[in-house]
């Protein structure tokens, strides 16, 4: 007696299976698809600070097979291998820049957490009342700095930090970006705070600390990974804030977006050496990305969930 | 008084001499900001050549800043302690905002050529009238409705990435971090390596992918309508993953069991995602519009380094184009009498906005 099978799949859960995988392939597809859209541009800088005039105008694509990279770019910005040992005015301006920017976003960032932060804190513990204003109408007066344009601060600021001599300086600027940001840290850090449970203060009250003792020795080393978090993503809107450094810097402390764009108009063709500054100023936030990665997402999260 | 969510008993003894002394240091700091201002004003301003600028009174008020905070701990204990968290941010951001706004007012109603030796000359509403009858203003404004119209678009495509990102896939970390990545680009880098580079009509990529397609001549900037898609295509390239993270968080913080009900109730999935899943995410999402709608408000890097408005001002944007008024005739007031106008638009806006949006979020049933 040949074998009878009992159990037979039936035709439309046959259908499934093939359903099923057309549905992963699209799935993949249109993932693969943007992946590619956010990277191409990334990839298309890198390795045309490698390619000469022929390669750009051919449209070689691929390295080593299409064209053999040269380091032209990277020798008129003095960073190519046999240039870096020698003095390179190119590299010099890049560094000078790379500093400003570095310092200006790190002391932005940095004094927009702390004031952020004990302004969320006390946001979240404490009944104020300052004149009319209740602990809502502080935070909003806080979060709606967000909408106020950069423009119309602008100019008033040019002519201000004209007369205090603050124009193309430094200090000017960390302070201006400490105000953009500043919203944002407040709102991340208040969602943080107001997590924690108040119970972990009140017990330290008790134990006999004072209230900033509390918090400096508490609290702030429990908020610390949204502080990171609100930390990174002020880095990243304040290195890459373009507008406000054109307007209020012209040689001493002008940032490295500024050297980027005022380098944009005068190439012709030669977009090796272009695409070696692009790839030089975009470096050090791609590798934050990719590192930080997990902080920047939990920044941006915070505010959307409540 | 209402009662604080961290209640801490206090036995605070505050001497009449304490609250003195703290009245004391505000009040004579005080005055000596005063003093300095006006001996600034009377003519100290031309005395001294090391006090060519306002940096003394900028430092009396510095002083008079740091005695307030400490006054208030002198003057209130504990409860002054408790201020002190939030005094120096509020005080930061009424110096940084509130002087220039009114500084600003002051600007926006005068001629003023930084360039030029007259210095400030008021001339009432003349900027306004000059306003009203300047068409590349307008042109601006309309140009920042279509850009913040591109919203839409946006948010949908970062909608679908999200649900994308939350379905069962693998290698989701690294799907993650390529779409993180245009957004740690900074704009200026976008519009060369875009914009000028990829964008270029001869020997970009793309113009010779529309080559391949068929297009002879692909032009990306050379008429209005597509130089402004153009525009709204790169922003959008550098904050869709904003969105994306920001929908990607709201998604994953819906309760699995939620859906699953509606599935066991005999829901299709098109049924699930817009009877259930859209509804949930609509705080999220009206989150995640508002900011991106403040940051699309911004927008003018990428425009004054790609088009720099052109053509004929097609791609302006309201920032752009002040900061072109600025860069081109160093005219301040007029740019700042743009910019407050804006500023009045943005505002109402935003009023409407947020009226209808808590229309929308009141729950139907």
């Amino acid at each position: 007696m040949s074998e009878v099978q009992i159990f037979h799949d039936h035709e439309a859960d046959l259908g499934h299976k093939v359903k099923w995988y057309a549905k992963r392939v699209t799935v993949y597809g249109i993932l693969l698809l943007w992946a590619f859209i956010c990277l191409f541009p990334i990839y298309w800088t890198i390795t045309t600070s490698f390619k000469l005039a022929p390669d750009v105008m051919q449209g070689n694509m691929i390295p080593f097979v299409d064209y053999t990279p040269q380091w032209r770019g990277w020798r008129s910005l003095g960073m190519s291998p046999d240039t870096i040992g020698e003095y390179s005015t190119v590299r010099a301006e890049f560094v000078k820049r790379f500093l400003n920017s570095t310092i200006v976003a790190l002391s932005a960032s940095s004094l927009a957490v702390v004031l952020g932060s004990l302004a969320a804190y006390g946001l979240s513990r404490f009944e104020y009342r300052f004149g009319f204003m209740r602990n809502d109408d502080i935070s909003f007066f806080f979060l709606s700095q967000l909408i106020l344009p950069p423009v119309v601060l602008a100019l008033p600021f040019l002519v201000l930090y004209r007369e205090i001599d603050m124009l193309d300086s430094r200090i000017g600027l960390i302070l201006l970006y400490t105000l953009t940001v500043l919203p944002i840290v407040i709102w991340i850090m208040r969602d943080q705070f107001s997590s924690i449970p108040i119970e972990l203060e009140e017990a330290a009250l008790v134990d006999g600390l004072s209230i900033w003792g509390a918090f400096l020795t508490i609290i702030v080393p429990i908020a610390l990974p949204g502080m990171v978090a609100a930390f990174i993503l002020s880095l990243v809107l304040t290195w890459n804030e373009y507008f406000f450094a054109a307007l209020l810097t012209s040689t001493d402390a002008t940032t490295l977006p500024v050297m980027v764009a005022s380098q944009t108009g005068s190439q012709g063709i030669n977009w090796w050496s272009m695409a070696a500054l692009s790839t030089a100023a975009i470096f050090p936030l791609v590798v934050i990305g990719i590192v930080l990665e997990r902080y920047i997402i939990k920044g941006m999260a915070a505010g959307a969930v409540k | 008084m209402s009662q604080d969510r961290l209640y801490v008993v206090t036995n605070d003894q505050i001497t009449p001499g304490r609250v003195r002394a703290g009245k004391m240091m505000i009040w004579a700091s005080f005055a000596l900001l005063v003093l300095v201002a006006a001996w600034q004003i009377m003519g100290g301003y031309d005395l001294a050549a090391d006090f060519s600028n306002w940096r003394p009174t900028l430092y009396a008020y510095m002083f008079f800043v740091t005695c307030f905070c400490m006054a208030l701990v002198v003057r209130h204990g504990e409860q002054g302690k408790r201020r002190l968290f939030v005094v120096p941010a509020t005080i930061f951001v009424l110096s940084m905002v509130f002087f220039p706004l009114v500084f600003g007012l002051s600007i926006a109603f005068s001629d003023w050529n930084l360039s030029s030796i007259s210095g400030q000359q008021y001339n009432g509403f003349d900027n306004i009238r000059q306003m009203w009858q300047d068409d590349f203003y307008w042109n601006a404004l309309t140009n920042m409705v279509w850009y913040t119209l591109a919203i839409i678009v946006e948010y949908a495509i970062a909608f679908g990435l999200a649900l994308l990102l939350n379905s069962q896939i693998r290698a989701r970390k690294f799907f993650r971090v390529a779409f993180l990545l245009p957004l740690m680009l900074s704009p200026v880098a976008v519009s060369w390596m875009v914009g000028k580079s990829m964008l270029e009509a001869r020997f970009g990529p793309i113009a010779r992918l529309a080559r391949t397609l068929g297009i002879d001549n692909p032009s990306f900037f050379g008429d209005a309508e597509t130089a402004r898609a153009m525009i709204m295509i790169m922003d959008a390239w550098t904050f869709i993953p904003f969105m994306m993270i920001m929908l990607l968080a709201g998604l994953q913080s819906i309760p699995k069991d939620i859906q699953e009900a509606a599935r066991v109730d005999g829901a299709t999935p098109w049924q699930n995602f817009w009877e259930v899943t859209f509804p949930l995410m609509l705080p999220v999402s009206i989150t995640a519009i508002m900011i991106r709608i403040i940051f699309k408000l911004k927008l003018a890097d990428i425009i004054i380094n790609v088009t720099s408005g052109g053509p004929g001002g097609a791609t302006d944007s309201v920032t752009s184009f002040i900061f072109r008024e600025y860069r081109d005739r160093s005219n301040v007031g007029y740019g700042t009498m743009l910019a407050m106008v804006y500023l009045v638009f943005i505002v109402i806006g935003f009023t409407l906005f947020m009226k209808l949006a808590a229309r929308w979020m009141r729950p139907k049933y």
